[in-house]
């Protein structure tokens, strides 16, 4: 299946394209990685008249450590922070979720912003900017404003981004004292999108209480779901079997899975609650240094 | 502005062409530089046949614009052989029976041949996930596996025996 035609732009610095965006508007598209758009034209689901390749503003394309932060680029590819020892050290979540996204073949090119603003709800780095926390710098020619990632996404395939408008770092802060993440995800192959996937990070005091939570489910809503009710339930507690229990309850609630081909929405919802106990479970024992796959 | 001149060096042979923006660069390759050894299945990523090496990495090509390879490197599977010699991993797939009908065959080892390199001595397991990037409807994928088995394992003597 071949695309439909299209004028293509291939700005050399930040600052052209976002003239050409401000000039171009709804008739254009930015293409990244292309690792979603292009699938989508090929099909012609999407036909737009211009193309923007940012693929050469190098700007926009870094893993930086700064103060108590992590920032990356938004063109830096999928691959790149999977290999980066400074993610894997201060961001092990996301270590541990992007080798999920498709095959390394697609994660050569797929970049770490493209994957945010193409908002798949089942998508990982989405879910994991999510447990995380942070902001999303998004520019146009005459400002650049900043999003909280609880902001960011708001509804299938759509995000707080206007066309006019280019994303270009994100900046995510470093978890602090005793920290245990971790991400589960049940897809039929691996490689494929996930049907339901979770992820959790939470720090404890010296007492092994549960002090700060966030817990993130995705598959089961139009956009990756923040549990803000089992961080508030958790939140000064030790972690039980009973408070697990009250955690799967919760879940069942918030959740709002659909049917299609792969899974219906019984199976979807039944699935969020075991990977939310597990993840919960997991990210716990890690951040008592108990369960030692985490570094 | 839908016509563009582009310059790639693809297998160390430099092309000038004019292509249309939206011409996918699986279609440059095989119909504009006549390389026809990259292959076209799915067109949307998933099957893995068009798979080349772009600047180094494991890319699909039928995801790509050839306008957008202007100025880049370029390997394809008519790249790999040295003075026409096949490559230690070629002659592992004929030796271990890691094709049938060959459909699937260049992506495998355009892909294979970039991960080996970036990970010498991987296991069973990611063998099998850099795999699943790669649909293969003949072996189910044990000759490619043993195939791929094999380089490693040979590679490693050869190894040893350059630092002896
Ligand atoms: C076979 C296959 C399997 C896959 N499996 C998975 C999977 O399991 N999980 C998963 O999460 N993903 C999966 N993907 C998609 C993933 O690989 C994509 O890389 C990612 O979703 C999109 O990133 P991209 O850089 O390729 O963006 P593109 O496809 O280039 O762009 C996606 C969208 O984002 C916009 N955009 C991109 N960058 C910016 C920017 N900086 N500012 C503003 N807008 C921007 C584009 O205009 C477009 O609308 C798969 C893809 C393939 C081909």
């Amino acid at each position: 299946m071949k695309p439909a035609k299209f004028d293509y732009y291939c700005p050399k610095t930040v600052d052209e394209a976002l003239s050409l965006l401000e000039e171009i508007g709804f008739d254009g598209k930015i293409i990244a990685g292309g690792q979603s758009l292009v699938p989508i034209m090929n099909m012609r689901l999407a036909t737009p008249e211009c193309l923007i390749d940012i693929n050469q503003l190098n700007d926009l394309q870094f893993i930086e450590l700064d103060g108590s932060k992590m920032k990356i680029g938004a063109l830096t590819r999928q691959a790149e922070i999977e290999m980066s020892d400074a993610v894997r050290k201060h961001l092990g979540l996301l270590s541990e979720a992007v080798p999920y996204i498709g095959h390394v073949q697609t994660r050569n090119r797929g970049t770490f912003g493209g994957s945010l603003v193409h908002a798949d709800p089942s998508a990982e780095i989405p879910l994991s900017l999510m447990t995380l926390g942070g902001t999303l710098h998004i520019a146009s020619k005459d400002e650049v404003r900043e999003v909280n990632v609880e902001d960011f996404f708001v509804t299938y395939l759509t995000t707080d981004i206007m066309p006019n408008e280019l994303l270009t770092e994100i900046h995510i802060p470093l978890p602090e004292g005793r920290v245990g993440y971790s991400f589960h995800e049940i897809s039929r192959r691996h490689g494929d999108f996930a049907l339901v996937a979770a992820a959790c990070q939470l720090s404890i005091d010296s007492q092994d209480r549960i002090s700060k939570v966030r817990l993130v489910l995705g598959g089961v809503d139009a956009v990756p779901l923040l549990i803000t009710e089992a961080s508030e339930l958790m939140e000064g507690e030790y972690l039980s079997a009973s408070l697990l229990n009250k955690i799967a309850d919760i879940v069942d609630e918030v959740v709002n899975p659909e049917s299609d081909l792969h899974a219906t929405a019984d199976y979807r919802r039944h699935l969020a609650k075991k990977l939310a106990v597990r993840t919960v479970k997991t990210a716990y024992e890690r951040a008592r240094g108990e369960n030692n796959e985490c570094s | 502005m839908s016509v563009h001149e582009i310059e790639v060096t693809i297998n160390g042979k430099k092309y000038r062409e004019q292509v249309e923006s939206r011409m996918l660069l699986s279609d440059f390759l095989r119909e504009t530089c006549g390389l026809t050894g990259t292959h076209v299945g799915c067109e949307h990523g998933v099957c893995g046949a068009c798979t080349i090496h772009l600047n180094g990495s494991a890319v699909r090509s039928c995801l790509i614009f050839a306008i957008q390879v202007d100025g880049q490197e370029i390997t394809t599977v008519e790249g790999l052989t040295k003075d026409g010699e096949l490559t230690l991993l070629q002659r592992n797939f004929i030796e271990c029976h890691g094709l049938q009908c060959g459909f699937c065959t260049p992506g495998i080892l355009m892909s294979t041949t970039d991960y080996l390199q970036k990970n010498p001595n991987p296991t069973l397991q990611e063998i099998k996930e850099m795999l699943s990037g790669h649909l293969c409807r003949c072996t189910g994928y044990e000759g490619i596996i043993k195939a791929i088995q094999k380089t490693i394992d040979e590679s490693n003597l050869n190894y040893e025996a350059e630092r002896r």
